[in-house]
């Protein structure tokens, strides 16, 4: 093929993950010709909504909605594009074995024995951490700052940032922030709290999607993290699965001149003298465009996509060095009917419920997972969807559940077999709340993070393209000279939850990534 | 991973608790021309300082034909499908220039474009290199062999060298029946037979001057040795240490590693470490060969912004060497550098000295003052030098590069 | 009744430094130490015969050159001696050796991984870069970063600069080192399982985290910020054991005029409208004086020498909040030989050093995970050290004393009290883990004294045994340490000071929080200040 007959572009985006279709959205509403390659047959990432059985869907992967960035939702007017929740503000119900739950919401908690002073406690609790979260949350928003070499906008945003601390927040919030923010949940809970169903749901919270447990110093942050995104941590489900979402973000996109393209799997992106050409499609098919911008892991970028040779060693070092281990599986169960929970109503089942009774339990369940093994009695957050949406099962129900602790590498590795048991060791768990499950089963799967890797392309099964830890925060995300979205590379960008400010469906590194080239940030 | 069993550990490596030196495999050889027994440690080797007396020992490069024993460089095999890619980006010279049978000498940088190391080069053949460097590289080649087709190993052990240099060099090799040697050019490689298998030479050196360097497997290096000595004996041919060659390589104006420059990975003091153009060695950087080689784009900055330091040769007035000393602007005047390496020249009958200036000090012509201190029976005394910045080293005769060169 | 113009609470080698440096200043101070002996944590105990046992701390060489200097403790008979070897045995059978030769040590590295060999170079001056950056924080105290005092400002003006200076790749590195977890910051570096295992045991010694844990890293630095003459990260004890250490001390104290009273245990800090009158001893003697020094760590000072009234809601919500685990034990052996371990070669030296048994760099963690419920390792990691191969003075002729190190060891067993009974199954379990790897070390011991964090808490006063005073955790570290308000050496009150490891820059004997605590005394007073700043290396 010769080099005119090849389509240009402006701006190649591979892979057509939330965050690609979202960095797509913001360049195409800026005028530039965009178009992006999705490998597979339909766009949505680990944002999709799949058939789990004749009749029923389940969001893929992530199935909550609770960090969707603001700023994306209403620039790219998802709404418009057909965005609904079915359910929002969801409470979340920590399942006690004795059949009294706590519910907790964003400013109470009731039940599970909780003692007043815990209660006043958690009130106080939650809206001091809503207010760090505040405080920081702009955060997100913003590249990190180049501290070396500052622009007017990260000298806008230290100062910014300096002032709500010292003023916004005032020294005593502000030095208590600082003594807090490198350390674990689980001494922070332990000063605040007694009851241990308490302390293991919020500690669930910091742990959820990480490679640590509660004892493990940091993960303060990814509680705090988790707060920061969103419409103030509110916890929702999108109507149609979380592929509804992919879906509006696509439609936006698409509304403003994106071209998307399924079935474009990515063979190479091409560099010539220091610099993106473009990229080569598995089919030989070759797209030309100034800027390429992946969707990617880092290291699936550098050493699979773009090739080490065109980066500098320490660079490369550094990409294979980023932390990208998963910790968490995904179980799909078919219900023949609505599953009966201790306790529990059949509305209460419509919000989030939480297995993690304590966090020494959850530490144990952690354990595990350090050597190379499945936790004995994993912990879970567990959806109904069907309940709050009936277009995802047309009768019955359908259960999702977020299982940790699951490594990566498995010791033996995942076999059918292992895959297996484990299964059978969620569903006995799930049993332990939910005495007549394994009666309503239809069909029951499992994702592990082995799984993810191979299915999204999350290297090591890890849903944040790399651990959420402080040494991989901010500059340092994924690596610091790829902290501004631009890769030591000409034309070279990422826009994936690697970067700043990292997973959970939120779209906000997309938004970020297309700030970076918009402004020709290099 | 790796478990140490008796039968893979040998037993130097069982042993090397009760002595921590190696022996090259010509220590024997040197030992018999040995007077004096002063020797140190080079890397894991011990080497002479000097055989007999350091100035008779330079005089043999610079007037007949010297040995002096590289075993102990470092020595790396790089050898896969991306070897020339893998050279390409771990160097800022442009290798695709380099063909098979050639050597470059070259400087590697790492990602901030301050230079780790110095060396050369061989492309023995199409897929195959080896480095040689006078530090240990083998971390350096462990990072940035990521996501390339190549096996890297150290074979510092397993390859004996000489460097074999002075204006007689290559009338004994043809004696010694290397055919053709003399067609040799400079940076040239080429693997001649010997008993006991190929050896390889190439024209390379660290004096400035006509010469070689011959590379064989240990059990040749004593052959090797005998032979030169039987070549070699109408050609006042001797054994060296590295007094002797120190003072050549400063009259030639060549840097040495942890003399001239800090190894950018072992430099810890933030500043320390120096960039290709601050070592005088801008013209091994090929920023425009379309190669992400480690330190390019540090090295796009440097060359946009300036650099900090500038390399001088330095002509110093009088003949007492400026060792150590400050470089001021004028006699006096403000602290505008330092001298790294400083001898006087026997050959070019010159004292000079090796440092670095701030810049924009230090251009070819200009002027700059050394604060010498010096000791005479052991009482110290201080002189002001000016110096001349050279363009040329005190030393740079056309026979290092003549081809043929002559017989003698 | 006499005045004093500053009580020092506790003899720790971090309270006699502090007395030492204000004596020298002109002050009239007075130590009071609970125990019959002085020197808290740094003693050389007479337990079994002719044995000295320096039975908690056992090395000084992260003590400050410039406290040593500067109160001439050579001449009141400090001695620190340094010692080579050492070496770590592993399940793997083979061991690694220290050599203090950088080509030996290189050649050894290279008989477990040919790659790790350069990688160890590239570590150690990542190291020392680190520790180049932090030394010279120790003689400083931190700034509090909410204030807008000159002094704070200025000192965090100075910080930045610093930060700057590293540059941006190091800056970054360092970031990260700072909060990564040991095992993955080795890994990083080596591939061979025995070499992390050599390497991760400083960053667990004391710390109640696993070598998988994050912000384990950074406690690796805090080991090797000592130097011994100049050799940064060079490992040294005083002759005699460590009660030298505390003895030398004593005699600065003395030299200039301060006094030191034993069995003299302080009940109460007293205080009065908001400023501190004195002291309230045990028997009930009341002792007077403008300035009282805790050398106490944070939770005994606020929450025990301290009425709540007088330190106040928040300091002693924060005090209760002060981590303090303990996490490690303290066997001392009388020996009547030297332990022959099997992996190493006949004729080998090695033992001269401190040595290390740990089965394999996962038994760190598996050994934490235990702690966490409560039980000790059953596999622990043990630092050993037999000063007497380079000591004469500290056993018999022929006889050796051993100190042994064991991590990890819960404060409490499963939130029973420890008995002698349990202390007996700790200790041999301590003795058959190093029977594993020394066939003939049962046989050796003639005596042992075996301590838990509880054993050691009763009789010296470390909250849970806990080495550092308090955790060296991120949150409790520079303008957090002990926490925020109190970072300063100064309490809650008028003329209450902090000088033991609870307050920066932290455990290990090291005297620097006793003489920036004199120094922030002295300044208070407006008396010219004789501590020493850091002398720095270039």
């Amino acid at each position: 093929m010769t080099k005119e007959q090849n389509k240009t572009y402006d701006v190649i985006i591979v892979g057509g993950g939330h965050n690609g279709l979202v960095c797509a959205g913001y360049l195409a509403k800026a005028g530039k010709n965009v178009v992006v390659l999705e490998a597979e047959k339909q766009v949505g990432g680990a944002a999709t909504t799949a058939e789990l059985s004749y009749g029923k869907k389940v969001s893929h992967c992530a199935h909550f909605l609770n960090q969707l960035n603001q700023k994306v939702s209403k620039d790219l007017n998802l709404s418009k594009h057909g965005l609904k929740l079915s359910a929002s503000k969801l409470a979340t119900i920590a399942l006690s074995a004795d059949g009294n739950h706590l519910h907790l919401t964003k400013d109470s908690a009731t039940g599970g024995g909780i003692s007043e002073e815990d209660a006043t406690n958690y009130k106080q609790f939650m809206a001091l951490m809503h207010d760090y979260a505040g405080t920081l949350g702009f955060l997100l928003d913003i590249p990190p700052m180049d501290v070396f070499n500052m622009d007017w906008d990260d000298k806008k945003a230290a100062l910014k940032l300096g002032w709500k601390l010292r003023f916004g927040l005032g020294a005593e919030k502000m030095s208590e922030l600082l003594r807090m923010i490198g350390m674990n949940i689980r001494d922070v809970l332990d000063d605040e709290f007694d009851n241990e169903l308490l302390k293991g749901a919020l500690a669930f919270d910091a742990v959820l999607g990480t490679h640590t447990g509660p004892y493990s110093a940091g993960n303060f942050l990814t509680f705090l993290y988790r707060l920061a995104g969103g419409n103030n941590g509110s916890v929702d489900i999108p109507e149609g699965g979380m592929g509804a979402v992919s879906s509006a973000m696509a439609a936006a996109a698409i509304a403003n001149g994106t071209e998307i393209r399924t079935n474009a799997r990515v063979k190479s992106i091409d560099v010539d003298n220091c610099a993106v050409t473009g990229v080569t499609l598995e089919s030989g098919e070759v797209l030309i465009a100034p800027i390429v911008v992946s969707n990617a892991h880092l290291q699936t970028t550098v050493l699979d996509m773009v090739g080490a040779r065109h980066f500098e060693a320490d660079f490369v070092k550094r990409a294979t060095d980023i932390r990208t281990r998963g910790a968490a599986a995904k179980m799909h169960i078919a219900l023949k009917d609505v599953p009966e929970f201790n306790g529990l109503s059949k509305d209460d089942l419509k919000n989030r419920l939480v297995i993690s009774p304590g966090q020494q339990e959850l530490e144990r369940a952690f354990n595990h997972i350090k050597y190379g093994e499945v936790s004995t009695e994993p912990m879970m957050e567990i959806s109904i969807p069907s309940l709050v949406d009936a277009s995802l099962a047309e009768n019955g129900h359908v259960l999702s559940a977020t299982v940790q602790y699951a490594p990566y590498n498995l010791k033996g590795g995942w076999t059918d077999q292992a895959k297996a048991a484990f299964l059978e060791t969620c569903i006995d768990r799930l049993g332990q709340f939910a005495p007549n499950i394994r009666a309503l089963i239809e069909h029951a799967e499992l994702i592990t993070p082995k799984d993810m890797e191979d299915e999204f392309g999350l290297v090591g099964g890890n849903w944040h393209h790399g651990e959420l830890t402080l040494d991989q925060m901010l500059m340092l995300r994924p690596v610091p000279e790829a902290s501004r979205y631009a890769l030591p590379l000409d034309g070279m960008y990422i826009c994936g939850a690697g970067a700043h400010p990292g997973g959970g469906v939120m779209g906000a590194a997309g938004r970020n990534a297309a700030n970076a080239i918009l402004k020709g940030d290099q | 991973m790796f478990k140490a069993t008796d039968e893979n550990r040998s037993e130097h490596d069982t042993m090397h608790w009760k002595s921590a030196v190696k022996y090259s495999p010509f220590y024997n050889k040197i030992k018999q021309h040995d007077y004096v027994n002063m020797w140190h440690r080079w890397a894991e080797y011990t080497t002479p300082d000097m055989l007999e007396d350091p100035t008779i020992e330079y005089f043999a490069i610079r007037n007949s034909a010297s040995i002096f024993d590289i075993t102990p460089m470092s020595k790396y095999r790089i050898k896969g499908p991306d070897a020339l890619h893998f050279m390409n980006r771990l160097l800022p010279r442009d290798m695709t220039k380099i063909r098979v049978g050639r050597v470059a000498y070259t400087a590697w940088c790492d990602d901030e474009g301050m230079v780790l190391d110095d060396g050369t080069v061989f492309r023995v053949a199409e897929d195959e290199y080896l480095l040689c460097a006078q530090e240990r590289q083998m971390e350096i080649l462990r990072r940035n062999a990521i996501g390339f087709d190549i096996e890297y190993s150290e074979v510092t052990d397993e390859i004996a060298a000489i460097s074999f240099q002075g204006p007689c060099t290559c009338k004994i090799l043809k004696n010694m029946g290397l055919q053709e040697v003399e067609t040799m050019k400079m940076f040239d490689l080429r693997f001649f037979d010997f008993p006991g298998g190929e050896i390889m030479v190439s024209r390379t050196g660290y004096t400035g001057d006509l010469g070689y360097e011959i590379w064989v497997k240990n059990d040749q290096a004593e052959p090797l040795w005998d032979a030169l000595y039987e070549a070699g004996k109408d050609y006042a041919l001797r054994p060296i240490g590295g007094d002797a060659l120190e003072i050549a390589r400063i009259e030639a104006g060549l840097i040495a590693a942890k003399v001239d420059f800090s190894p950018a990975n072992e430099t810890v003091r933030p500043g320390h470490a120096k960039s290709p153009y601050e070592l005088g060695l801008g013209w091994l950087v090929k920023l425009d060969k379309g190669v992400a080689f480690n330190g390019r784009r540090a090295l796009i900055k440097e060359k946009e912004n300036g650099s900090r330091y500038r390399f001088v040769k330095l002509d110093v007035e009088g003949n007492k060497p400026a060792e150590n000393a400050y470089l001021f602007d004028r006699e006096n005047g403000k602290t505008i550098g330092y001298v790294s390496s400083a001898a006087w020249a026997p050959t070019a009958k010159k004292n000079i000295a090796l440092g670095f200036v701030d810049m924009p000090h230090g251009e070819v012509g200009d002027t700059v003052w050394a604060e010498i201190y010096y000791q005479k029976e052991l009482k110290w005394n201080r002189v002001w030098a000016k110096c001349e910045v050279m363009g040329e080293p005190a030393w740079n005769p056309p026979r290092k590069t003549l081809t043929p060169p002559e017989d003698f | 009744m006499k005045k004093y113009d500053v009580i020092v609470v506790g003899s720790g080698h971090n309270g006699l430094t502090n007395a030492a440096f204000l004596g020298k200043a002109g002050l009239d101070v007075l130590v009071l130490e609970k125990n019959d002996y002085i020197g808290g944590a740094t003693v050389s105990r007479n337990l079994h015969e002719d044995w000295k046992y320096s039975n908690c701390s056992y090395l000084a060489s992260l003590f400050r050159p410039e406290i040593y200097r500067h109160l001439n403790l050579a001449k009141h008979g400090l001695q620190v001696v340094t010692y080579n070897g050492g070496f770590t045995v592993t399940d793997c059978g083979d061991y690694l050796g220290s050599y203090s030769d950088h080509e030996v040590m290189r050649r050894e590295i290279r008989r477990h991984s040919p790659v790790d060999v350069d990688a160890y170079d590239r570590y150690y001056h990542q190291m020392a870069k680190w520790c180049r950056f932090i030394r010279p924080l120790l003689l400083r105290t931190p700034p509090d970063p909410t204030s807008f005092k000159f002094r704070d400002l200025d000192e965090l003006r100075f910080l930045g600069k610093k930060f700057f200076e590293l540059g941006q790749r190091d800056l970054y590195d360092f970031m990260k080192f700072f909060t990564v977890s040991v095992g993955e910051f080795l890994d990083e570096f080596f591939e061979s399982d025995l070499i992390k295992a050599h390497k991760a045991g400083s960053a667990v010694v004391g710390t109640n985290l696993g070598a998988m844990s994050p912000g384990t890293a950074y406690v690796l630095l805090h080991h090797y910020m000592g130097d011994v003459d100049g050799a940064v990260g060079a490992w040294g004890f005083p002759r005699g054991g460590m009660g030298a250490m505390s003895g030398a001390l004593a005699g600065a104290v003395r030299e200039h005029g301060g006094e030191i009273r034993t069995s003299a245990g302080v009940d109460k800090i007293s205080v009065k409208n908001g400023k501190v009158t004195g002291v309230i001893l045990e028997s009930g003697e009341e002792i007077k004086a403008d300035r009282v020094v805790s050398n106490l760590d944070a939770k005994k000072t606020f929450l025990g020498l301290l009425d709540p009234k007088d330190a106040g809601e928040k300091v002693v919500k924060a005090a209760k909040r002060y981590k303090s685990r303990g996490s490690s034990g303290k066997l001392n052996f009388a020996l009547n030989g030297v332990p022959e371990f099997t992996a190493l070669p006949k004729g080998s030296e090695l033992i001269k050093g401190d040595f290390h048994v740990v089965d394999n760099m996962e038994a760190y963690e598996r050994g934490y995970d235990e702690w966490k419920e409560g039980k000790w390792s059953s596999h622990p990691y043990l630092d050993l050290l037999i000063p007497t191969l380079t000591d004469p003075t500290m056993a018999p002729p022929g006889k050796h004393y051993m100190t042994c190190f064991v991590q990890y060891c819960p404060a409490r067993v499963e939130g029973k009290d420890w008995t002698p009974e349990l202390l007996k199954q700790f200790g041999d379990n301590v003795i058959n883990t190093i029977a594993k790897y020394a066939p003939n070390f049962k046989d050796l011991v003639e005596h042992v004294e075996i301590r838990s964090g509880q054993v050691i808490d009763n009789e010296i006063g470390l909250t849970e045994g806990n080495i550092f005073q308090g955790e060296l955790s991120l949150n409790q570290l520079m303008f957090n340490r002990p926490f925020h308000g109190c970072a300063q050496y100064r309490g809650p009150v008028n003329g209450l000071y902090m000088s033991g490891s609870t307050t920066h820059p932290g455990g290990g004997v090291m005297g620097a929080p006793g003489a920036n605590s004199a120094r922030e005394i002295l300044m208070d007073m407006n008396i010219s200040t004789t501590v020493p700043e850091d002398e720095g290396d270039d």
